[in-house]
Parts: structure tokens; C-alpha cells; sequence
């Protein structure tokens, strides 16, 4: 079967690189070798690129051959959500407008990552656009979830969630604009993080709704994600949106202790209709934070209702224009046509999938004259609010501990007849991104069929110390240990 | 007709798009210099590939608040970008970055030079945004191109309040806004290569009433000249449907400089709903008290200040300043000739007559059609100093408009120098007065006027160089005794 180094943690890798114990072109080879082994069932990837990233892989060993002042990604194999322009590897977005898209330029976090040396294995499946939450709405097929291949693995970082999961790579990168990082990493059991927005640079990242979206790792455990989070973060003269704050050492946040920690618990999370398993789960999770030292505190967001709703407001004016720019002009797919309107209307009805359509309609609604006040001002009146439930809540508390989605992984095409149903797969997700707050996913337990359940760690802005070191405290108390995916 | 023009008052309102005097573009490092290859000032920001980000250009927004500042305008302290939308081949993201709600400058005016007479005329601005160009269409029988140089230039949006009235009143105020951006280098402000462009609203209503008619919005528009055309054009065409009893559409009309008239677009051409709405890339646009105090510091001098001290430090005439000031290279020119020279007004004739006529009769720019300032500030410090006659400046200039020679070179080669040696003229003198005893005897006898033909058989003498100064008192001294 080969080598078992797919297997290992960023840290650890990390570790064993540096002491020489094995190679960066070892490791990157066995998770190639996985990737080929199961990928005919997951569907995880939408590009593999095994020459450069064994190029890569040697770069990088011959990097940590020269000496020992070597970062901390040098050497590590990681998936990239096919979201991060790559440059001079094929980029789509998972639509087909961006079939052929090939960018001349690297995003900005991938271009931090390549200095680090790390090695990108390749580009991840997703929901187009990243519109969806269940990596079903892709021009490639779906991602199959690795705990059981009938049903998602959620989205729209499908792909990132699984291929960690089922240890095709060490880490991944995602992005999350609605819950995209978080809830795939608890249908997959995996860590993943949607930092504070403005803490990572948006540069090189395609747009979805630009005042949301936020990059983040998915990882195997909180410490690589704080791992990754330090090389990812930071100022970006490209991005004017981007924080200049300096950037913590995350993992020397992870003191592995909670005590006198206020954890918030808001009502409106625990809502009827979830899946007791997944109740019972955050729950068993509240109480364990209790037993090392936590005091649990019961808060109330009581805007929480309207999230769903504000954000298809926000989200799809903002997309509406953002995905303008695919006018089969410049670049990507374009149709056919006798004139200029012709080619814009046949290269979008035939480039864009039925999601992506129903929400550049929805946004171009919104924004539209006549219905901008009563929709998009109005969405954006209750975006405040929401912020401000969040700032009362935290006054209370230092974090927020809830469940990430009402429910574990749900069936291939279970949701797809009904995109209401499927909006609100994201419910617990939404209103962190609305109100730009760092939350953390983490594996919390299985319901009783083996599935992953995730449990969020929501903080106030800027607080991923913290985040994080709630996170692995909990990692560490030894009851959610992570059981490998059987694919 | 005439009669029913007195009966109407035209209401008439610009826009003005100035392109910023920058390196670089509004959202990217590219170039903004003229005349590039196509396609060869791009990168990934103007060409809105996906993912891309705008980043906003710092001197970009220095020289609009500049420009608000000498239009009188106010500084918003706090203003944002928004998103314009529509699709337009030459507009790669799909929406425009622009201001909508919050300009950086609202309100403010341009004067009018005063008429005779007449006190100055205030054109009000509704305000002064910023935005970024799109790129440029180019259609060819085997197909359509694309050139994205201009996508991502800054521009200057000046939208003028209703407040003129006539054609050549537009006319007057885009000669203005001009001159206030070339002198305070916010714009070269070239129509003919876009760096200036300018769209008309035009209605008309009876005078008298307070009430707006129904306007039309005026485009391809690309010189003072057809600006004027077009609205006296699109005036006349509204009250000749409103006398005959129609309805004025509102609607936009394209120039056709070739027939001279206007015709209205198609209604799919201009009939977009713009769906702003404020840009997520972009943090809110903080203009500091600093940065406007800094900006006031390094103002430099307005039209109007430069006409006032025309008129204060070299006793120009009114008249004289405007014609002066009215191009800012004109203005530059004439000061260029001015160190070593005394009269000043002097030059700025010379500047006004033969400068300005070299220009308009080689069709040539200022700096091509005429020779450097200092050469022509030299001529006129030779015939200052009667070193030339007037008559020989001329006839050098003209050489030296063709040769590009210095005035010096010049002057000798053409033989041109007078002669200013009282020997070599006195000689001359005593030879004519021998020549003609017959004149002598009369001048003597009281026929004062015979002393012009000396003085002429003297130049004659001389072959038209003698100085005239030096020949009058000469003969005068001579005939005296």
C-alpha cells in the first residue's frame, strides 16, 4: 500500500523534515499516490498537479538540506480550493466560464505559501463560484464525503474538507462566505477557520461577495491550523480591505487551558428541528469545556432569524457585479454569437450554472432601481444589527461555542431540488460573516451513523488567539479524537 | 424663427470628464502615458481578471481635491466609491468605479472672464468626482478590438448646475475650466486626444418660467467648437417641436460633426439602470485636513490671479491679460520672453500679434510653430536696445520661425543690424546735404518739412540699416548750424 506519510499532521511533518527523517518529495508522493487511490470515489480535486508539486517537493528539499532557518509550510503538500489563482495552473472557479482560465498572476496567499516553499498538490472541487453548500453545484461532478460516498461533504469547499479528511493532503486552503470553510470541515470532520475578515488578503482570491468572503486552512488539527493561519495572514499592499495589524504567533496561543473562560451559548442556535445528535454533541462539548475550567454563559442574538435573508441580499448584489467581468471578452468561455449582446447572453446562459444564475438575478434585483431601498439598504441596516447582537454578546462572554450546521452531511441531491432548504443548511454559519467575526470549526463528535459533527468557536474581531486556543484545549481533552474516514 | 428664440430661454448644464495628470492609474501601477502600443499598459487589475483588487491612487486624489479647491468647491472629508454597472466590451469588469452619493467635492463655481462692462459670471458646480476610465472599441471590417490602455486612467467628473444659458456662454465656461486645469496641472485637458471630454444637457423653456424643460443629453462632443454647434443646434430643434405644438423626448443625442447636427442614440444604447451601489474593495476615502491644507500650499497660480497680475505688475490691459492668459502655454511664453527686457508691453504685443498668428496660420502647437521664447525675448531686447529696427524683428522672426536659429545668428545673416556708428552716419549726412544744395537752401529757408527727405536719403544712403534715432540727430545738428 505504500507509505502511511499522507497520514501525518503539518506539524508533524514539519517536525520530521526539519530533523531530516524524511523528504518533502516522500511525503508529497504518498499523498499523490492517495489522491490516486481514492479521487475515483471522491471527486475531491478538479486539477492535479503531480510534476510541479514533486518539482516543488525537491525545491523544498533542497532548501531544507541548506540549512535550518527554513519556514514553517517549506516542504508540506497542501490542496488549494481551484478558487486561488494560480499562476500558469488552470483556475475555474468550478464553472465552466472559467474552463480554459489559466491566470498570468499568483494570488496573494498562494504567493506566500510558494516562498514558504510549500508544495500544491492542486486545486480542489467547490461549488461554482462558490454558490452552494454542498459542492454539488460544480461543472465537475460533486464531492463525494469520505465518511460515506452517498452523501456531500459539504461546501462550498467541498473539495478542501475531503481531500484532508481522507488524507489526500496535509492541509488545504478554503474560503468562507457564508459558512464555505466551516461547515464542510464538520460534515468532514476536519478543522477550519474563517478568520476575522481583513486578517488574510482577498487578493488572487475570485470574488463572490467581496465583503464576506474570507480565506481560511482546513487542517487536521487546531494547532496546524494556527499553523497555517500565521503564514496566511497579514497586511497586503493589493488588498486595500486587508488589516495591518501585526500578526500573533497563533501557535504559541495554544496554551491548552480554558480556565475562567466565558463561553457564550446563544439560545437562537439550538433551534427545534436540528438533529439531536448534533445537539447532543455541542453539548457534550459545552460540558466538557465546564469540566476543564470554563464558565458557560447563556446569550441571546436575537437577530439571528433574519441572517439567512440579509445574506442572500448582500451576497448576491455584490455577486451580481463581481461576476460581470465574465463576458466571454477577455478571457474564459465564450459562445458563439453574430453580435456583442449575443455573446455576452450565449456565453453566460451557457458558461454559468443554474445557481450562479439564480443568484446574479437576485442580486441584480436587489440592486435594481426601485427595490435598492426596500433590499439591498435594507439588508445592510440589518447587517448592523446583527454586528451589534454580536458586540452585547460579547460583552458577556469571550467566545461563542454553537453548533455549525443543524444538521451532519446530508444525501447527494437531497437538497438540490430546493435551493431554500439547502440556503438554510448555512443558518448558523451566516451571521459570523455578516458581522466579519473569526469562528473556527472543530470536530465534535459522529452521530449515529459515523458521521462528523462540527461545533463552532465564534470570537470578537481579531480574537483568534483565542479562538484557537479553545479550540485545541478542547482537541487535547481527548473527547473529540478524530476517527479516520473508511474511503 | 427669430422671434420665437427671444421666446425661449435655453437651460443648459456640462459634464466634463478631465483625465488626471498621474503616472499611473487610478486602481493599479500601470502607465497612463499616451500613445502606447495597444493593449501595452495592462495588468491583471485593469484588465479585471478574476480576483483582482483595486488599490486607490494617493496623487489621483490629491489633484481632484486640487481641482475642487480652485473651483471653490468643499471637501468631503469622507466619501466612498461605488459600482457602476453595465456591459460594455471596453469596460472589462463589468461596472465602473465611481462616486454616486458622495463626490469628493460638492458645490463650487467657475467665473467667467467679466465681458465689457459686465460683472463676472459665476458657472456653479454641482460637485467634482472621481472614477476610472474604461478601455476603447475599435471596429474593423473582420471584427471588433479592444484597447484596455485607458481602462483604469483617472478621471475628473466637473458636473455643472443649469446655469448657462447660450451656446457660446458653454462655450466660455469650457474655455475656463480649461485653463483652471492646465494652469493648475490637474489635466492636460487635450480634447482631440480625450484627455478632456464633455456632455451636454440641453432643455429649453419660455422665458420668464421658472419651471425645467424636458432635457436631452448631448455626446461625442470633442471640441469647444462642436460643443457650441451642438447646442445651438439642439436649441433651435427643440423650439422649432415645442412651437409646432410636440413633445421634446428625453433622450441622448450623438454629434455628427460631419452633417452638423445631432441625432438620438438608440433607445438600447442609453437605457441602462446603473444599479449603484457603494464598492466592498474599497475602505471609505478619508481626506484629511492636512492633506487639504498641503494641497491649498502647493497651488499653482490660477487663470484669474495670473490675469490680475498681468494687469497689476506689467500695465496690461484687460483686453491684453485675457488674451494672454486664456492658454496657459501663451501665458508661459510671454514670461519666458520677459527676463532682460523692459517693456513688457512690448512683448506681450509681440506675443499677441506675431506669436499668436504663426500659431493660427501653421496650425502647429505653440512649441513646434515658434521659435523658444528666450530667442524671441533676445530679438526684443536688440530692438530695445536699437540694435534693430521693429520692421527687421519681423522679418528675423519669420526667418527664425523656420530656421530655428538664435535671434543672434539670425540678425547677422539677414544683414539686419542697424548701424548705429555715428562716423559712418555723419559721413553720410555731410555726402547727402553736399548732394542737395537746392533742398539745403530751401530747408534753410523755412520748408521744415524737407528734413524727412534727408533722413530718407540718408536710411537710402545707409541701404536701410542706419539707425533712425542716430540719423535725426545728426541731421538735426547739422542743419542747425
Amino acid at each position: 500500500m505504500g507509505s502511511e506519510l499522507h497520514k501525518l499532521t503539518v506539524s508533524e511533518a514539519r517536525d520530521l523534515l526539519r530533523k531530516r527523517e524524511v523528504s518533502s518529495h516522500e511525503i508529497t508522493r504518498a499523498c499523490l499516490d492517495r489522491i490516486g487511490e481514492v479521487e475515483p470515489r471522491l471527486n475531491a480535486f478538479i486539477t492535479v498537479c503531480e510534476r510541479e508539486a514533486l518539482e516543488q517537493a525537491d525545491a523544498a528539499d533542497r532548501r531544507l538540506a541548506s540549512g535550518d532557518d527554513v519556514p514553517a509550510m517549506c516542504g508540506i503538500p497542501v490542496a488549494l480550493k481551484d478558487i486561488y489563482c494560480t499562476r500558469g495552473v488552470r483556475t475555474t472557479c468550478a464553472s465552466k466560464i472559467l474552463d480554459n482560465f489559466v491566470p498570468p498572476f499568483d494570488a496573494t496567499v498562494v504567493a506566500k505559501l510558494r516562498a514558504e516553499g510549500a508544495v500544491f498538490l492542486g486545486k480542489t472541487n467547490m461549488d461554482e463560484f462558490a454558490m452552494g453548500s454542498s459542492t454539488e453545484n460544480s461543472a465537475f461532478g460533486p464531492t463525494r464525503n469520505p465518511y460515506d460516498l452517498e452523501r456531500v461533504a459539504g461546501g462550498s469547499s467541498g473539495g478542501s474538507a475531503a481531500a484532508v479528511a481522507a488524507d489526500e493532503c496535509l492541509a488545504a486552503l478554503g474560503t468562507d462566505t457564508g459558512g464555505s470553510i466551516r461547515e464542510p470541515a464538520s460534515f468532514c470532520g476536519v478543522v477550519g477557520i474563517k478568520p476575522t475578515y481583513s486578517r488574510v488578503s482577498r487578493y488572487g482570491v475570485i470574488a463572490y461577495a467581496s465583503s464576506l468572503d474570507q480565506v481560511g486552512p482546513f487542517a487536521k488539527t487546531v494547532r496546524d491550523a494556527a499553523l497555517l493561519l500565521g503564514t496566511l495572514a497579514g497586511v497586503d499592499p493589493r488588498d486595500s480591505t486587508c488589516s495591518a495589524r501585526p500578526v500573533p504567533d497563533y501557535e504559541k496561543a495554544l496554551l491548552g487551558e480554558v480556565h475562567g473562560l466565558r463561553i457564550g451559548v446563544p439560545k437562537e442556535f439550538f433551534v427545534a428541528g436540528m438533529a439531536s445528535d448534533v445537539e447532543r454533541a455541542v453539548r457534550d462539548a459545552l460540558r466538557q469545556y465546564e469540566s476543564i475550567g470554563a464558565r458557560l454563559v447563556d446569550i441571546s442574538l436575537p437577530h439571528t432569524p433574519y441572517a439567512v435573508a440579509c445574506y442572500y441580499l448582500v451576497a448576491t448584489a455584490e455577486a451580481s457585479a463581481n461576476l460581470a467581468r465574465y463576458d466571454g471578452i477577455r478571457y474564459g468561455f465564450r459562445a458563439e454569437a453574430d453580435n456583442t449582446d449575443d455573446l455576452y447572453n450565449r456565453s453566460r446562459a451557457l458558461g454559468f450554472g443554474a445557481e450562479v444564475k439564480r443568484r446574479i438575478m437576485l442580486g441584480t434585483f436587489a440592486l435594481s432601481a426601485g427595490y435598492y431601498d426596500a433590499y439591498y439598504l435594507k439588508a445592510q441596516k440589518v447587517r448592523t444589527l446583527i454586528r451589534r447582537d454580536f458586540e452585547r454578546a460579547f460583552a458577556s462572554s469571550d467566545v461563542i461555542v454553537a453548533p455549525v450546521a443543524p444538521t451532519t452531511a446530508f444525501r447527494l441531491g437531497e437538497k438540490t431540488e430546493d435551493p431554500l432548504t439547502m440556503y438554510l443548511s448555512d443558518i448558523f454559519t451566516i451571521s459570523v460573516n455578516l458581522a466579519g467575526l473569526p469562528a473556527m470549526s472543530v470536530p465534535c463528535g459522529y452521530d449515529g451513523g459515523g458521521l462528523p459533527i462540527g461545533m463552532q468557536i465564534i470570537g470578537p474581531p481579531f480574537s483568534e488567539e483565542t479562538v484557537l486556543r479553545v479550540g485545541d484545549a478542547y482537541e487535547r481533552s481527548g473527547t473529540g479524537k478524530r476517527r479516520p474516514a473508511k474511503v | 424663427m427669430a422671434t420665437s428664440l427671444e421666446k425661449y430661454e435655453a437651460v443648459i448644464g456640462l459634464e466634463v470628464h478631465a483625465q488626471l495628470l498621474t503616472r499611473s492609474k487610478l486602481f493599479c501601477g500601470c502607465s497612463t502615458a499616451f500613445g502606447a502600443e495597444p493593449n501595452g499598459n495592462v495588468c491583471p487589475v485593469c484588465m479585471g481578471m478574476p480576483g483582482v483588487l483595486p488599490v486607490l491612487n494617493r496623487q489621483a486624489v490629491e489633484l481632484v481635491v486640487r481641482a475642487g479647491i480652485a473651483a471653490h468647491s468643499e471637501i468631503a472629508p469622507h466619501s466612498i466609491f461605488d459600482r457602476k454597472s453595465y456591459f460594455y466590451p471596453d469596460l472589462p469588469k463589468g461596472y465602473q468605479i465611481s462616486q454616486y452619493e458622495t463626490p469628493v467635492c460638492r458645490g463650487g463655481y467657475i467665473e467667467l472672464p467679466p465681458k465689457d462692462g459686465q460683472e463676472p459670471r459665476r458657472i456653479r458646480l454641482v460637485r467634482i468626482h472621481l472614477e476610472e476610465d474604461a478601455g476603447k472599441n475599435i471596429h474593423q471590417p473582420d471584427g471588433s478590438l479592444v484597447d484596455f490602455n485607458r481602462s483604469g486612467v483617472p478621471l475628473a467628473e466637473i458636473v455643472s448646475e443649469p446655469d448657462i444659458r447660450s451656446a457660446e456662454e458653454a462655450g466660455a465656461y469650457l474655455r475656463a475650466l480649461h485653463a483652471i486645469l492646465r494652469y493648475a496641472d490637474i489635466s492636460d485637458a487635450r480634447m482631440e486626444e480625450g484627455s478632456m471630454r464633455c456632455d451636454v444637457n440641453v432643455s429649453v423653456r419660455p422665458r420668464g418660467s421658472e419651471k425645467l424643460g424636458v432635457k436631452t443629453e448631448i455626446k461625442n462632443l470633442n471640441s469647444f467648437r462642436f460643443v457650441e454647434k451642438a447646442i445651438d443646434f439642439e436649441v433651435r430643434r427643440q423650439i422649432e417641436i415645442l412651437e409646432s405644438g410636440g413633445r421634446i423626448l428625453q433622450e441622448t443625442h450623438l454629434w455628427d460633426p460631419v452633417r452638423e447636427q445631432t441625432r438620438p442614440m438608440r433607445s438600447k444604447e442609453y437605457a441602462n439602470d446603473y444599479r449603484y451601489f457603494p464598492e466592498p474593495d474599497l475602505p471609505p476615502l478619508r481626506i484629511a485636513p492636512d492633506l487639504i491644507e498641503a494641497v491649498k500650499a502647493a497651488m499653482p497660480e490660477l487663470p484669474a490671479e495670473r490675469r490680475a497680475r498681468y494687469i497689476r505688475d506689467y500695465a496690461l490691459s484687460p483686453y491684453e491679460a485675457d488674451v494672454l492668459v486664456a492658454e496657459r502655454e501663451v501665458a508661459d511664453y510671454f514670461e519666458m520672453t520677459l527676463p532682460g527686457l523692459k517693456n513688457r508691453k512690448a512683448a506681450a504685443n509681440w506675443v499677441m500679434t506675431e506669436v499668436l498668428r504663426v500659431i493660427r496660420e501653421s496650425g502647429r502647437p505653440l512649441a513646434e510653430a515658434a521659435p523658444a521664447a528666450a530667442q524671441v525675448g533676445a530679438l526684443l531686447a536688440m530692438v530695445e536696445a536699437g540694435k534693430i529696427s521693429l520692421n527687421a524683428a519681423k522679418t528675423a522672426f519669420a526667418a527664425m520661425c523656420k530656421s530655428g536659429k538664435d535671434a543672434e545668428t539670425t540678425v547677422a545673416e539677414l544683414g539686419l543690424a542697424q548701424v548705429s556708428d555715428e562716423a559712418a552716419i555723419a559721413e553720410a549726412c555731410d555726402k547727402v546735404l553736399a548732394a542737395h544744395p537746392k533742398e539745403l537752401g530751401e530747408y534753410r529757408g523755412g520748408r521744415d518739412k524737407l528734413f524727412g527727405f534727408f533722413v530718407g536719403q540718408v536710411m537710402k544712403a545707409m541701404g536701410g540699416k542706419a539707425n533712425p534715432k542716430v540719423i535725426n540727430e545728426l541731421l538735426k545738428k547739422k542743419l542747425a548750424t
